[in-house]
C-alpha cells in the first residue's frame, strides 16, 4: 500500500469525512454520552475498536457476499463484535460499564459502522480497511472526546474526571479542576448542552475549512487531488 | 449439486456460517468473562453493603443471607424490596432494605438502608437515580453528605413530624431549587424505619431466600 492512499484515507476519516462534524451520523451516542470526557473518549475507543474489527472482517469476506445478503452479514458481524466489546467491558471496565450502560450495546445501530462497512470495507483489502476503520473511529474518537471536555469544562469545571474508571486507580490524579468552586452550568451538562456544543464544534471546523479552502484556492491552484 | 445455479442456496448457507462463527464467537467470550462479571456485580453490591455495615461488625455471607418482601401497598411500590441481614456469630446485628423511593422527581430512587437491631438508623445510600444533574443530585453520597444526616436517627429521634424536610416543617435540609428529591428519599427512610419497627422478627427470623408476600 503506498504512504499516498495511506494518508488520504487517514485523513478522510479523520477530517474530511470525519464522522461527528461532517456526515452527521451516530449522533444518538455522541450526544447522550459527551457529559465528560472520559465518557465520551470511552465510548469513542468502544466504536474505534468496532470500526477496525467489523471492517477488517468484512474485507476479507468481500469475495463471498453477494449483493442481497450483505446487509444481514454486516449486521451480524457488527453485532457480533459489539457485543463481544460490551462483555468485556463489562468484565474488566466495570464503572465505566455502568455509566456507559445502554450506549454500548447501542454501539449496533451507529449508522457510520454500516456505513463504512458497506462503503468502504466491502471494496476494498483487508489492511486498508482496517486503516479506514481506525482513521474513521479517531475522527469519531476525537469529536466525542472534544464535545466532552467541552461540557464537562463548562458543566463542572474539571476535565478528566472519573479518568480512574478507565485506567485504573493512577487516573484520579488526572483529574484537574480548572475553575475551582464553579457553580455548576447544568445547560452544559443536560442534553440541550450536547446539541449547543456540536453546533459550535460543527461552526468551527467549517470555519476553519472555508478560512483555509480560500487560502489554498489563491495559492495553489493547479491542486486538483482534492476531491 | 451445482452450487453456483442455486445462489439462494449458497447465500443462505453463507449467512448460516456467519451466524454461526459469531455465536461460537460469542459463547467463547462469554464463557471466558461471565465469571468475572458475575464476581464484579457480587462485589459492587457488596461494597455498598459494607459502606453501611463495617466488614468485621457481623461475619455471615451478607450476600447469601437475605429475604425478599413483597408488600407493594405499604411501600408504594410493586418492586420486591431485599432484605439482607448481618449477623455476628448468629446474633442478629442489623438489616439492609434494598427499598424504592416512587416519588422522586424523575421516578424511582432506589435506596438502601441499613438499620441496627434497635432500631437506629446505621446509614443510608443511594443505589440508582434519575434526578437532575445539580439539582437533585447532592443525594449521592460522591456529591454531598446529605445523605450521612440520617445515621443515627430512628423512629422517636425525631418524631413522626420530624420526618420530613425543613420546608414541611421536618428536620431534614432541602437543596436550593430542589425539594422533591430529598422529600422522597426522607420518606422512604422513615417508611423503611416504620416496617422494620412493625416486623422485625420477621425480617430477622424468615429462613434464607425466601419470597414474604404480603399483600392486603
Amino acid at each position: 500500500m503506498k504512504t499516498n492512499q495511506l494518508k488520504q484515507i487517514l485523513a478522510d476519516g479523520a477530517w474530511r469525512q470525519n464522522t461527528g462534524l461532517v456526515v452527521l451520523l451516530g449522533l444518538c451516542p455522541l450526544l447522550a454520552v459527551t457529559s465528560t470526557l472520559i465518557n465520551g473518549l470511552a465510548l469513542g475507543l468502544a466504536t474505534m475498536l468496532t470500526l477496525m474489527v467489523s471492517n477488517l472482517s468484512v474485507s476479507m469476506m468481500r469475495g463471498l457476499l453477494k449483493p442481497e445478503i450483505r446487509i444481514p452479514a454486516f449486521v451480524l458481524i457488527i453485532a457480533s463484535v459489539v457485543t463481544v466489546i460490551e462483555l468485556l467491558m463489562n468484565a474488566y471496565f466495570y464503572d465505566l460499564f455502568r455509566i456507559l450502560g445502554i450506549f454500548i450495546p447501542l454501539i449496533v445501530t451507529n449508522c457510520a459502522i454500516i456505513g463504512r462497512a458497506e462503503a468502504f470495507a466491502s471494496r476494498n483489502a483487508p489492511l486498508p480497511s482496517l486503516i479506514d476503520g481506525f482513521a474513521t473511529g479517531l475522527g469519531f474518537c476525537i469529536t466525542l472526546v472534544l464535545l466532552g471536555a467541552l461540557r464537562e469544562l463548562t458543566g463542572r469545571g474539571t476535565l478528566f474526571a472519573g479518568a480512574d474508571m478507565l485506567l485504573g486507580d493512577w487516573g484520579q490524579y488526572l483529574s484537574l479542576t480548572i475553575i475551582p468552586e464553579h457553580p455548576g452550568f447544568l445547560l452544559a451538562m443536560l442534553p440541550p448542552g450536547a446539541f449547543f456544543g456540536l453546533a459550535l464544534l460543527i461552526a468551527g471546523r467549517n470555519a476553519w475549512q472555508t478560512r483555509k479552502t480560500a487560502h489554498s484556492v489563491t495559492k495553489l491552484i493547479p491542486d486538483t487531488n482534492e476531491t | 449439486m451445482n452450487t453456483t445455479s442455486h445462489p439462494v442456496l449458497r447465500s443462505g448457507l453463507l449467512l448460516g456460517l456467519i451466524a454461526l462463527l459469531g455465536t461460537a464467537l460469542l459463547a467463547t467470550v462469554n464463557a471466558l468473562t461471565h465469571e468475572r462479571i458475575e464476581e464484579q456485580e457480587r462485589l459492587r453490591v457488596l461494597q455498598q453493603l459494607n459502606a453501611i455495615v463495617p466488614i468485621g461488625s457481623y461475619n455471615n455471607d451478607l450476600l447469601e443471607d437475605r429475604i425478599d418482601i413483597s408488600d407493594a401497598s405499604f411501600f408504594n411500590h410493586p418492586a420486591p424490596v431485599t432484605v439482607y441481614r448481618a449477623r455476628l456469630d448468629g446474633q442478629a446485628v442489623a438489616v439492609l432494605m434494598n427499598t424504592t423511593a416512587p416519588d422522586g422527581y424523575n421516578g424511582d430512587i432506589r435506596l438502601l438502608t441499613g438499620i441496627d437491631r434497635n432500631g437506629r438508623v446505621l446509614g443510608v445510600r443511594v443505589v440508582s437515580h434519575k434526578e437532575t444533574p445539580g439539582l437533585g443530585d447532592p443525594i449521592e453520597i460522591e456529591r454531598s453528605d446529605w445523605i450521612l444526616g440520617f445515621t443515627n436517627k430512628s423512629l422517636l429521634k425525631p418524631q413522626a413530624s420530624g420526618w420530613a424536610v425543613k420546608r414541611d416543617g421536618g428536620e431534614f435540609d432541602q437543596f436550593t431549587g430542589a425539594t422533591i428529591s430529598p422529600r422522597a428519599v426522607v420518606k422512604a427512610v422513615h417508611k423503611a424505619l416504620i416496617y422494620f419497627e412493625a416486623n422485625q422478627q420477621l425480617l430477622f427470623e424468615t429462613a434464607t431466600a425466601t419470597a414474604v408476600t404480603n399483600e392486603n
